[in-house]
């Protein structure tokens, strides 16, 4: 057992009982960092702030949220916003904080993909970010139908419906989610436990995780160098500040932080006071009607660029349906990120600008989720469907060819964009009503890997590639 | 300075993606339609240069007042709303203030044809007439009827009331406690409270059954239509929402300004509030970034 000796102070007889000196080093005082990063590694404290502010504001708004059907919508938009002090702050915070989340979440996520901050011993922190991501997505999607309005209604009618394609089990599992057998009061009642309870804890926990799996690889830096912490800190300890590569997290890095941050917060209390209508859809401020579908049934804008790679295909190939493709691709959306590290073959970290190809590849998935973004909410008629088409495969073609990109294999990289080429040539018949039927389109890629497989250069190419 | 670059690229790209999410798709997903003029110039011009006090003796001869309350006049409605409701559909409005919220011309053309001023000839015809005749008398006693109500009508409508005569006939507004039988009055008893209710309950479902659906309620549609919608509404239901049971009732621009303004002010009662805090909450920022990045130049300038 440790020895105890009469405290001097009350710090003292803390500190010989939790440490608090040691855990104040491990956390902040020598929790080192990289000084080479620029205002896009403080993307993290905002987040965690913006966490927070939802957390906070939340239980303020669970006060005198009701979650029934019949009261639901009144609760918000009466009590809460009428006649509870302060209810309405309370609320766009929430409201505003919790679209503004995502924007930062994909800031983070572009940032760590951009400098490579998911191979090479950080696997473990891209992991646990995109848990993050997910269960951000499940927390938000659950909160939108709290409201129960006319959005909520038939988002929910919508997202749950995305279970029936699941094979066997599907429609099955489509009432259990809900419930009943349509979108209903109990469905509202445990979106409300995912909501306020089972969502957040699991939240804090994969954050705990988070922070932790940063540890060990520590954080990447703008060089993508590589960094004798140990050596780096033991300069900074010893007075070399300016030489040194590392800096502490408190107070050197948090300065920084927190301006970045003040800056972010008057961003976001301009949307609050100002500008709070464009987190909330002006239909949701119809109380929900199940006899009365809105014209025009879409997502909040963070989930538009998968919302449209499911609505991106738009014609039958045989035996498989458009929904059914559509489906497909986008549960491969919704994973595909996770496998990044592996999709990525080239072991080197360094910005996507010093990389070739992969910078290419970058600023192409970052045009193609804005075309996907925008295409997700314009009605899927006329044109608009074929580009949600191109953006569709051209989202999959994407992570298709990014091993072939990384690993310099040209020839399979001209596969990749041959196939890719062959479907939109083949979408495009098929959208002018030209050609009719996907037997013509599987004859298609027949003849374009035929091409591809007796083409010299192609074969000469992935032979000396390897 | 490549700070600043990085700043720019992501305040351009989200710039972009924000532009396509609202103001694009937006106007993808509605289709334009002309802003309200308060015209009304399908209508025939009549001259309005009545005299009011053979309008009042119009009024009585026609047998207006047969179905109509006049109460600034002390002529009292002859049915409460329910019976009213259940005879004619809906219970026919007051007309102590009409002219004070309707265009002149429009009245004129809507005692003249009612079903023609109020573009309701999908829902009415020989077959299925309308509750209210219509007016076979000269375009002289025409202008006479008008001139009198003109004549007791009050200068100035607040925005309440402007909402009671124009629209509270049909929508609730239960924010504001408004039913489409009067105001919800404060219950002594829970009999009193149960009584009023199947009134309530009664002339709803007369209302839904003259028009085929009942007509939302107003609280949020400040929120959920905004305000050039509910203008552009106002003004001619049909333009928007074409076939659509709800009349065109022939406000005049002030007056559909005043419902706006009434549909704010329980819709949106906390404007003011945050209006007024905002600045505050954006000044404490400004002064915290300032002291955040002066502080961080001091600590900054040991490790560069």
């Amino acid at each position: 057992m440790a020895h105890f000796t009469k405290a001097n102070s009350v710090y003292e007889w803390l500190d010989q009982r939790l440490a608090l000196t040691k855990l104040w080093k491990v956390l902040a005082a020598e929790y080192w960092v990289p000084k080479n990063i620029n205002f896009l590694w403080a993307m993290g404290v905002v987040l965690m702030t913006m966490f927070t502010i939802l957390v906070i504001s939340g239980i303020f708004l669970l006060m005198y949220y009701k979650p029934d059907t019949k009261l639901a919508f009144d609760s918000v938009n009466y009590t809460i916003m009428q006649e509870v002090w302060y209810g309405w702050l309370w609320r766009h915070m929430h409201a505003v904080a919790a679209s503004v989340v995502f924007l930062v979440i994909y800031i983070h996520m572009l940032t760590g993909i951009y400098y490579a901050s998911y191979k090479r011993g950080r696997e473990m922190i891209w992991i646990s970010g995109m848990l993050l991501f997910v269960t951000f997505s499940a927390e938000a999607f659950s909160g939108y139908m709290l409201p129960w309005g006319q959005m909520s209604y038939w988002a929910a009618q919508v997202i749950t419906n995305l279970f029936g394609g699941i094979p066997f089990i599907g429609d099955d599992l489509v009432i259990w989610i809900r419930g009943n057998f349509y979108v209903s009061d109990p469905t509202l009642t445990r979106f409300f436990m995912l909501h306020v309870f089972l969502m957040p804890i699991i939240i804090m926990m994969l954050i705990g995780f988070h922070f932790y799996s940063l540890r060990i690889p520590h954080v990447n830096n703008q060089e993508g160098e590589e960094i004798d912490f140990d050596a780096e800190a033991e300069k900074y300890k010893a007075g070399l500040k300016k030489e040194s590569k590392v800096i502490p997290f408190w107070p050197v890095f948090i300065s920084k932080d927190l301006f970045v941050l003040g800056v972010f917060m008057i961003f976001y209390f301009y949307l609050v006071f100002y500008h709070y209508d464009f987190a909330m859809d002006p239909i949701n401020f119809d109380p929900a009607n199940p006899m009365k579908t809105p014209p025009h049934i879409y997502p909040e804008w963070y989930f538009l660029w998968s919302y449209e790679v499911l609505r991106g295909f738009f014609f039958n190939v045989g035996p498989l349906s458009a929904m059914d493709m559509g489906l497909i691709a986008f549960g491969i959306a919704n994973i595909i990120f996770f496998f990044l590290p592996w999709f990525d073959k080239n072991d080197e970290v360094a910005p996507a600008a010093k990389r070739g190809g992969f910078f290419i590849w970058f600023w192409l998935l970052v045009a193609d989720m804005i075309v996907l973004t925008i295409w997700g909410k314009l009605p899927p008629t006329g044109f608009n469907a074929y580009i949600g088409y191109v953006a569709a495969v051209g989202f999959l073609a994407l992570f298709a060819a990014l091993p072939a990109v990384t690993a310099r294999k040209k020839g399979l990289l001209s596969l990749v964009i041959l196939v890719t080429l062959a479907l939109y040539i083949a979408g495009y018949l098929e959208y002018t009503k030209a050609l009719g039927n996907g037997i013509v389109i599987i004859a298609l890629f027949a003849i374009f890997y035929l091409l591809f497989f007796l083409n010299p250069v192609f074969v000469k190419n992935r032979g000396g590639a390897q | 300075m490549r700070e600043l670059k990085i700043l720019a690229i992501i305040v351009v790209l989200v710039g972009i993606t924000y532009w396509g999410i609202e103001p694009y798709a937006h106007s993808k997903m509605h289709p334009h339609h002309e802003p309200a003029t308060f015209a009304y110039s399908d209508l025939k011009a009549i001259a309005l240069n009545g005299d009011p006090n053979k309008g009042q003796q119009a009024i009585m001869n026609n047998g207006c007042t047969g179905c109509h309350s006049i109460k600034s006049q002390n002529i009292p409605a002859p049915m409460d709303p329910v019976t009213a409701s259940a005879s004619y559909g809906v219970n026919p409005p007051d007309l102590s203030n009409i002219a004070a919220v309707v265009d002149h011309k429009f009245l004129a053309n809507v005692i003249k044809d009612p079903v023609k001023a109020f573009k309701l000839s999908h829902k009415f015809n020989d077959k299925k007439p309308f509750p209210m005749p219509n007016f076979f008398g000269s375009d002289q006693d025409l202008a006479d009827i008008v001139a009198y109500l003109v004549s007791i009508a009050p200068k100035e409508v607040s925005p309440k009331e402007a909402y009671e005569t124009a629209c509270g006939r049909c929508h609730n507004l239960r924010y504001d406690h408004w039913t489409v039988i009067g105001e919800e009055p404060k219950f002594k008893t829970e009999v009193e409270k149960k009584q009023f209710e199947l009134k309530l309950a009664q002339y709803e479902s007369n209302l839904k059954k003259y028009l085929g659906t009942t007509p939302p309620d107003l609280s949020m549609f400040i929120r959920s239509r905004g305000h050039e919608y509910i203008r552009d509404f106002v003004e001619d239901p049909q333009k928007i929402l074409h076939g659509t049971a709800m009349p065109r009732v022939g406000l005049t621009k002030e007056a559909t300004e005043k419902v706006i303004t009434y549909l704010e002010k329980v819709g949106d009662r906390k404007k003011e509030k945050r209006n007024s805090l905002g600045p505050w909450v954006l000044l404490y920022f400004v002064i915290f970034s300032i002291l955040a990045y002066l502080w961080k130049q001091k600590i900054w300038r040991e490790v560069h």
